[in-house]
């Protein structure tokens, strides 16, 4: 429990630190985030192909932001299996032979599963690259800018910050019962009411004590997400950069291509 | 400055916590208040935030605590919760330092600024950029009064500001304590805290307030701590609890 909440703060450490994309404008990192994740979700579902150059982006930011792909693959270990879980009966259902190599047949079903995994894991991989170069507060800020709704950026905002409560609650009381059942591995079925429930009520009132910490300090529904930063030009180039080159990648077959300069 | 007017509050219908308490605290003045566990000390620091309702009349410098006094009150009166981790809710000490100032419309400059000076008064600008997760739980106390004082509040309330502290970071608490030059309110189990930081003591004991008087006074009257579940401040005793013992 320790570990995740080390791992919380770790993400905020992630995103102060800097490198030319840390530095970006955080309005041009979402919306290149949401444009890279439209145009993978745009490929057909058996052009796996198209898909594979997309990955380039994600290499680059990760090249350039300093950031260890390792960690990313650390952090997304409990939401990845569920996402490549997605196609995994694809092959079972599709059964078209698509393609053969040698005596090998690979169905439609296989196609469509790998390049639902592809884009599940891009997708993941490229929001994990905005959090871990964004503070969440310019992110909200960002949101801010596109004009969604401030009730949904504060609950972000908020959910964001209360899940620790939540955890450092948890790890209390994990320990707590730890300490007092010797030789017993998690906590027993019998005690997940009445655990669920305390945690539940002691989350409450932490989080009740952080509100009224915030209202005496003058908060009035209002966050005042992160200091006003200029769009520069460097923040429009790279945003245009990014988009040309998310639209060469979805229009110009650039894996044939390859390939074809390969074989000649 | 405070004044509280045969004000009444009870959790449950027939249980009350403070029964008709009356009493005035001038600006300038630090107050202590004392009392056993469930006496009612964080009660009058709610009521008077406004955090909790009671009967009975509450001003701040002559206004009312009422809903729609609320904003111009909080902001008068800054709260130092007892636990920091609850206080301290943004990533850093700076961010959380200036929340404040934001929120009442401060620039960002201005707001910046206001955070250097505090930091610098307080000798903690090292802290600035730390992350509050990752500092230790003295300088969290420090942070989290240094976060008070970016408000620029004419008084300021304490909950148990010693409390899970060592000697040496409990000591430079109370040195801070004394230099703030604003009204204070201090609730505290720590007397001999009280006893350098406050001229006045108020003690309660079940929602009453049993003496109110010059903290040396008071503080030294064993008889009457003793009834109410308290002790002499150690460096009044002037012997160590072992020789005590003896």
């Amino acid at each position: 429990m320790q570990k995740a909440m080390h791992e919380l703060a770790e993400m905020d450490e992630l995103a102060m630190r800097s490198s030319p994309i840390h530095e970006l404008h955080p309005l041009a990192k979402l919306i290149t985030t949401i444009i890279y994740i439209l145009i993978t979700l745009s490929y057909d579902k058996y052009n796996l192909s198209g898909l594979v150059p997309m990955l380039l982006w994600p290499i680059l930011l990760f090249t350039i932001s300093g950031i260890e792909v390792r960690i990313c693959f650390y952090k997304l270990r409990i939401v990845l299996p569920l996402v490549m879980a997605v196609g995994l009966f694809n092959p079972f259902f599709d059964r078209a032979i698509m393609l053969r190599i040698g005596p090998l047949a690979v169905s439609g079903g296989v196609f469509s599963m790998l390049t639902l995994m592809i884009k599940g894991l891009y997708c993941l991989m490229a929001s994990f690259l905005l959090m871990a170069t964004t503070p969440i507060d310019s992110l909200c800020a960002a949101l801010r800018q596109l004009h969604v709704p401030k009730i949904l950026v504060t609950l972000l905002l908020l959910t964001y910050r209360y899940v620790g409560v939540m955890t450092e609650e948890l790890a209390v009381m994990t320990d707590a019962y730890l300490l007092r059942a010797p030789g017993q591995k998690g906590i027993h079925i019998s005690a997940w009411g009445s655990f669920l429930g305390q945690l539940l009520l002691r989350s409450m009132d932490r989080a009740q004590e952080l509100y009224a910490a915030m209202l005496l300090r003058g908060y009035n529904q209002q966050f005042h997400y992160a200091e006003a930063r200029p769009f520069r030009i460097r923040d429009a180039l790279y945003l245009l950069g990014c988009i040309l080159f998310f639209l060469l990648l979805r229009t110009v077959k650039v894996a044939q291509l390859l390939g074809g300069m390969l074989v000649r | 400055m405070i004044e509280f007017q045969h004000v009444s509050f009870g959790y449950e219908k027939n249980r009350q916590v403070l029964r008709d308490l009356s009493f005035r605290i001038e600006r300038g003045e630090a107050v202590g208040l004392v009392g056993p566990n469930g006496a009612g000390k964080s009660s009058v620091m709610k009521l008077l935030l406004g955090l909790l309702e009671g009967e009975g009349q509450i001003l701040v410098d002559g206004l009312p605590v009422r809903r729609d006094t609320l904003p111009e009150i909080r902001r008068k009166l800054g709260f130092v919760l007892q636990s920091s981790d609850n206080q301290m809710f943004m990533p850093t000490v700076y961010e959380d330092m200036i929340f404040a100032p934001l929120n009442y419309k401060l620039s960002r400059e201005e707001a910046e600024a206001r955070v250097d000076e505090v930091l610098a008064r307080l000798g903690l600008e090292e802290l600035k950029h730390r992350y509050n997760h990752k500092i230790s739980g003295g300088e969290k106390r420090m942070a989290a009064i240094a976060t008070i004082l970016a408000m620029k509040p004419e008084a300021i309330l304490m909950d148990e500001p010693s409390s899970a502290l060592d000697p040496y970071n409990r000591r430079v608490i109370i040195n801070t304590i004394c230099t703030l030059p604003q009204t204070k309110l201090i609730a505290s189990h720590d007397l001999d805290m009280i006893l350098d930081t406050c001229e006045r003591v108020i003690l309660l004991s079940e929602g009453h307030i049993i003496a109110d008087g010059p903290a040396e006074k008071l503080l030294q009257d064993r008889a009457l701590l003793e009834a109410n579940r308290l002790e002499l401040p150690l460096s009044l005793v002037g012997r160590t609890p072992r020789n005590a013992a003896e």
